[in-house]
Formats: C-alpha cells, structure tokens, sequence
C-alpha cells in the first residue's frame, strides 16, 4: 500500500482551481520532490495530505485512510505525517527543546521524562544540543528549521511533509539544512518535499514531479525529469531556474 | 490647612471599609469579567456558527447597554424574576457582565494576531483545537491583550463605584456618606480621590511590570 496517495484531487479557492486533478502516489521509503512555478498549486498539494487544505473532488490516501479534515481522524493522519514549513513556525514562547517535545508530551501523552531524552538525542542529530535551553528567535533560521526537523521527528511520524523549507533562509544556510535532510533520506524516510533546490532533487530523490497550472506535467526519476525532461514546459521552468540571468 | 489635614485623617478609619468593600468588587468583577469574556471571544472565534452568532450578539448588546442600567436590572429586576441577590453579589455579577463585553473584543483581537503558521504548526503535530488554544495561542495572545487589559482593570475599579448606585457602601458611597453628615466636602472628596489614585498606581505598575516580563521573551 502507497504511504500517501492522491487520486484526482481538485481543489478550489473560490473561483480559483488550483489543483486540477492530480493523481500520484508516494510509496514507503521513497522521497519524492514537487517542483514547479510559484502559484502551480504545489504547496496546496502538499498541505493536502494532513489537512491543512480540503479538497472538492477526488481522494488523499495516508497508508489507505482517507484525509478529511473535517473528521476527528485528522488528528491521527497529522501524528503519522509530520510537517515542516518555509517559515519554520516553532512556537516562540517555549525552548528548543520544548519545542521538540511539545506533541509527544502533550499530544501523544509521552512520559514527560523520556520525551526529553529522545528530544534531547534529535537535537544531537540535527547539531543543536548546545541550543536545548535556547528560545527560537536566538537561532538563525537555518538552526530555526533544524529545530523544526527535530520537531517533527520527535512525532515518530511514518513520513514528513516539507514546504520549500529553504525557501526562508539566507543562502548561506540553505546547505545545512539540506544535509539533515539528506541524512534522512538515506535512513529511508518517506519524504514528500516542495522546493526549488533543483541539485539537491537531483541527488536526493527517487522521483520528481513537476507540477504547473495544477496538473502534474510529468513526472519520473530524477536523471529524466530534471536532466532530459520532455515535456517543454518543464525544459523552459528548468532553464530560468538553472539559468536565471540567461 | 493642618485642619485640612487633620480631617482627613479623621475620616481614614470610615472610608477604609468603603475601600474594603471597592476592592471586593474590583477584584470579583475582574475575574468574573476575565472568565466570561473569555468564553465570548473562543465562542466568537468558533467554527461554529451558531456559537459564533450567539457572541457576537451578546457582546454587541451588552456593549450597547449602560452598565448602570444593567446594574439595575441585575439588582432590581432579577429579583422579580426569582433571582434575588445581595447588593455586593448584584455589583460584582453586574459589573462582570458588562465588562466581559468589551474583554471578550480585546481578547479576539489579541488571539486574531497571533501568527497563523503557530496554528498551523500546532495542527500539523496533531493538536486539538483546545490543546491548541492552551498550549500555542492563549500564551502568545496574552502578551498581545496585556497592554489593554491593564487599563481595563484600571477603568473596572474606578467604576467599581457604579456599585453605590445599588447600596454597595464602597469607597465613593462611603465618602458621600461621610460628607454629607459632616459638611466636609473638600477634605472628603479629596481623601476620596487621593485613595482611588493610591489604588490604581499598583495597578498601573502591575500591568507595566508584566508586559515587560512578558515582552523579554520575544
């Protein structure tokens, strides 16, 4: 069974359709990235798939349960499917670590003693153990988004949800929050990610799909979708991407 | 002048009841404003629309009666009704009331302008709407509300002294008591004003001193 799936998912804001029917699936394990220019509904698709978006037509599948963001089992699909956003949205009135173990103490009624000792063990992985005791608005956004990584381990989730999670971050910390990411991809997590980052996809993902006006134009590994793609809308987004001042 | 003076001090003993009595009803119809005002603004702020409807229009209607006269209707009419209550729980319930009109709006607007991505954050974890509200939002509005919430309670206990107009002997009741068996208006009125003004400079400074402990964290 697909970790997630979408099958003809339309979504509307008012008169506005975003997504135009999209279907695709990501399975156990994999990362997948979504790229696309801004506004083609990539980051709806996303928010899709834990219910921060309701859709009008079709179905989102997590591990074969329908996403309804208006039933109670909402709640379960968000603890299984974690989030990590572009303005990293750590909640600024608690610690680094309190961050962290925020939803396993409070939402899953972890024992408040080991939360932290796992919390503390995430922080040691993402390099920010020094930063357990530190407020968010203290840290640089690249540390500030690592902490947001830890957040959403610390959920145990089954797959993580990435919105452009660079995006916010000044250059020069853009690498050090792809690397957490990277390693996470090789311990086999399950990653849906939107981003503009095109030689992380590259490196990174087991498929690419490019996404424009709603509708998934093509999709495939990496090595074709991003070094040979067909379709010509994709070859033109990836050249002012890759070649901005051409 | 030292007559002045020693008139004053003559009428400290009586008007310190009254000043017992404005505390009561300051501090009580605080809370109860605080509590219910609260209740309107999550009401308000509900997805449900009946909740939200049956707040907004509560609160427009409280807002738009005088608190005297809802004072009066809590105390005269609510007996006729069955209810009855003495004059200091009528003055406290009253005040409360009317108040939590006008908290409920600070205390939207404060909640209203926490960042929408901590909602969405604190949904993303899997929380639910009140966990949500306790945990994430209500600690990050209170910093927001503080700065209004100062000077409300600084308005409620100067108009603590509505309370009089039910027989509630407080402070300004205590003082028109005394005045008009003693003739002494000045020295009456003006150890009146001066003991408001001694009561409220707590206040002034609680509100300063938690909105800067508040805001260091930020």
């Amino acid at each position: 069974m697909a970790m997630i799936e979408f099958q003809d998912v339309h979504k509307s804001f008012g008169a506005l359709e975003v997504l135009k029917g999209i279907d695709a699936t990501v399975g156990k394990g994999e990362v997948v990235c979504i790229i696309g220019p801004s506004g083609s509904g990539k980051s709806t698709m996303l928010r899709c798939v834990n219910g921060l978006e309701d859709y009008q037509k079709g179905r989102v599948l997590v591990e074969g349960q329908v996403v309804d963001r208006n039933k109670k089992s909402i709640r379960e699909v968000r603890m299984e499917v974690a989030m990590v956003f572009q303005r990293f949205n750590l909640f600024p009135h608690r610690t680094v670590l309190e961050n962290v173990i925020e939803g396993p103490v409070y939402v899953k009624g972890e024992n408040r003693a080991s939360a932290i000792e796992r919390g503390r063990a995430l922080l040691e992985r993402v390099g920010l153990a020094a930063k357990a005791d530190n407020h968010p608005q203290q840290l640089s956004g690249g540390q500030q988004q690592r902490v947001a990584i830890a957040r959403a381990l610390a959920m145990q989730p089954r797959a993580i949800l990435f919105d452009e999670p660079t995006s916010a971050l000044d250059p020069e910390l853009v690498g050090e929050v792809l690397t957490v990411m990277r390693d996470l991809a090789k311990e086999g997590m399950t990653m849906l990610i939107v981003t503009h980052e095109i030689a992380f996809a590259r490196e990174v993902a087991d498929r690419v799909l490019f996404i424009d006006g709603g509708v998934i134009v093509e999709q495939g590994p990496p090595s074709e979708v991003l070094v040979r793609p067909r379709h010509p809308r994709t070859q033109d987004f990836l050249h002012r991407v890759l070649h901005p001042i051409d | 002048m030292s007559s002045f003076l020693q008139d004053m001090i003559n009428f400290l003993p009586a008007l310190m009841k009254g000043i017992q009595l404005t505390l009561i009803v300051t501090v009580g119809s605080i809370i109860f404003s605080t509590v219910l005002g609260l209740v309107w603004a999550i009401m308000r702020l509900s997805s449900n629309r009946v909740l939200s409807l049956t707040s907004a229009t509560i609160v427009n209607i409280l807002r738009a009666i005088p608190i005297l006269v809802q004072l009066f209707y809590i105390y005269f009419v609510m007996p006729e009704l069955g209810l009855a209550l003495t004059a200091l729980q009528a003055a406290i319930i009253g005040l409360g009331i009317a108040y939590s009109s006008y908290q409920a709006e600070d205390f939207r607007a404060g909640i209203e302008a926490v960042d929408h991505g901590q909602t969405e954050a604190a949904q993303s974890i899997g929380m639910s709407r009140g966990l949500m509200m306790r945990r994430v939002i209500l600690p990050q509005a209170i910093k927001i509300i503080l700065p209004s919430y100062g000077n409300t309670m600084i308005m409620m206990l100067k108009d603590s002294s509505l309370a009089s107009t039910i027989t509630v002997a407080e402070l300004s009741l205590q003082g028109k008591l005394i005045a008009s068996s003693t003739f002494k208006n000045t020295a009456v009125f003006t150890a009146v004003a001066l003991l408001y003004l001694v009561m409220c400079l707590p206040l002034m400074g609680l509100s300063r001193w938690l909105e800067k402990r508040m805001g260091r964290r930020r």
